[in-house]
């Protein structure tokens, strides 16, 4: 199987070849959360077209208790 | 105060506005540092809030949901979220993180918070001002955290923020309001929101906030920090309402020398002139 490596959260990663930004979130976090892909904010309609490419640098963030 | 509905208004809390929303209360809670979410919500309805503030963070997302998420819960409560971006440095990571959250909650509204040093965690009002330009540019609706300068309060006025929200004292210090005189000019010259943000340490501090005439008042660590949060959360509560009556009411002149409240004619006396000694019996 192919791989790629990509900074998920600041950690490296191996994926799948062909991994999408919908394969990373975990399905029933429907609402109350934002993916960024090197910086820039990846729309959640646009998660499942979108791959990971080598070296790519994803957050994935949710709310959290805050001041 | 027992109310059926937490959000139903006590009397002297009137509808106001603040980019767009129309909240009976006047305080804005921070959600964090509390003992359990049961705490955290019970002193949220205890307050009466409508508006509260969160944080975005890295979630693991091979740990998954395990039962309901903060967000959820919040929503579910009717509550309007307000995203920070509390820990970032820069211009840059706060315009990154308020992009985070307006994605992840669905909201142009920011808490615009750029921290300068971790042990003062005061603003750094250099990068404050170009985060907060980008942001307006950018479409986002701007409450940024602040200095008590009226000069950058001013500023941050005309690059189109939605509110200012000064400083009473450090993040976390419920040192109180410091500067009293500042917080009234920037009130006395804002078109915008006023909102006191970070050094309430308990309710007179609050009360002291609203008869300056501020709009609004944010607080976290007094009520999540407090040995009964609950309770401190109704003491703001009352505390927002009396201190937001007074301001209304419009306080007496002070005086140097006392003034007597009653009559002194037809009063009984004995022969006796101020100022002699007494002699008794």
């Amino acid at each position: 199987m192919t791989t790629i490596t990509a900074q998920i959260n600041g950690e490296a990663r191996a994926l799948r070849v062909g991994t999408t930004l919908a394969d990373l979130v975990p399905p029933e976090w429907k609402q109350g959360v934002a993916v960024a892909r090197n910086e820039e904010i990846v729309p959640r309609a646009a998660w499942a077209t979108t791959p990971v490419a080598p070296g790519d640098a994803i957050e994935i963030v949710r709310p959290v208790s805050g001041g | 105060m027992t109310n059926l509905n937490p959000r139903a208004p006590l009397p002297g809390e009137e509808p106001w506005e603040i980019a767009g929303l129309t909240l009976n209360s006047r305080l804005l809670l921070g959600t964090s540092r509390y003992p359990s979410m049961q705490v955290l919500l019970d002193a949220l309805d205890a307050s009466g809030t409508g508006l509260v503030t969160v944080a975005l963070r890295r979630v693991d997302p091979n740990v998954g949901a395990d039962g309901e998420s903060l967000y959820d819960v919040l929503v579910e409560r009717g509550l309007h979220l307000l995203p920070n971006t509390a820990g970032c440095f820069t211009a840059k990571e706060a315009v990154l993180t308020a992009e985070l959250g307006r994605e992840a909650l669905n909201t142009s509204l920011v808490k615009l918070e750029v921290i300068a040093d971790e042990e003062t965690l005061l603003p750094d009002v250099e990068e404050l001002l170009v985060a907060a330009r980008e942001l307006v540019s950018r479409g986002f609706q701007v409450l940024p955290y602040t200095t008590d300068d009226p000069i950058i309060a001013r500023r941050l006025e005309e690059i189109g923020c939605v509110a200012v929200m000064p400083l009473g004292a450090p993040i976390g210090s419920g040192l109180g309001i410091r500067n009293p005189h500042n917080i009234q000019m920037i009130k006395e010259r804002a078109g915008v929101p006023v909102i006191v943000d970070a050094g309430v340490g308990t309710a007179s501090d609050a009360a002291m906030a609203f008869e300056l005439g501020v709009d609004a008042v944010l607080m976290n660590t007094a009520v999540a920090q407090a040995r009964q949060p609950v309770r401190m959360a109704r003491a703001m509560r009352a505390a927002a309402i009396a201190g937001r009556e007074a301001y209304l009411a419009g306080r007496m002149p002070k005086r140097f020398w006392g003034e007597a409240s009653s009559p002194m004619d037809g009063r009984v006396t004995t022969g006796f002139h101020a100022g002699q000694q007494a002699a008794w019996p």
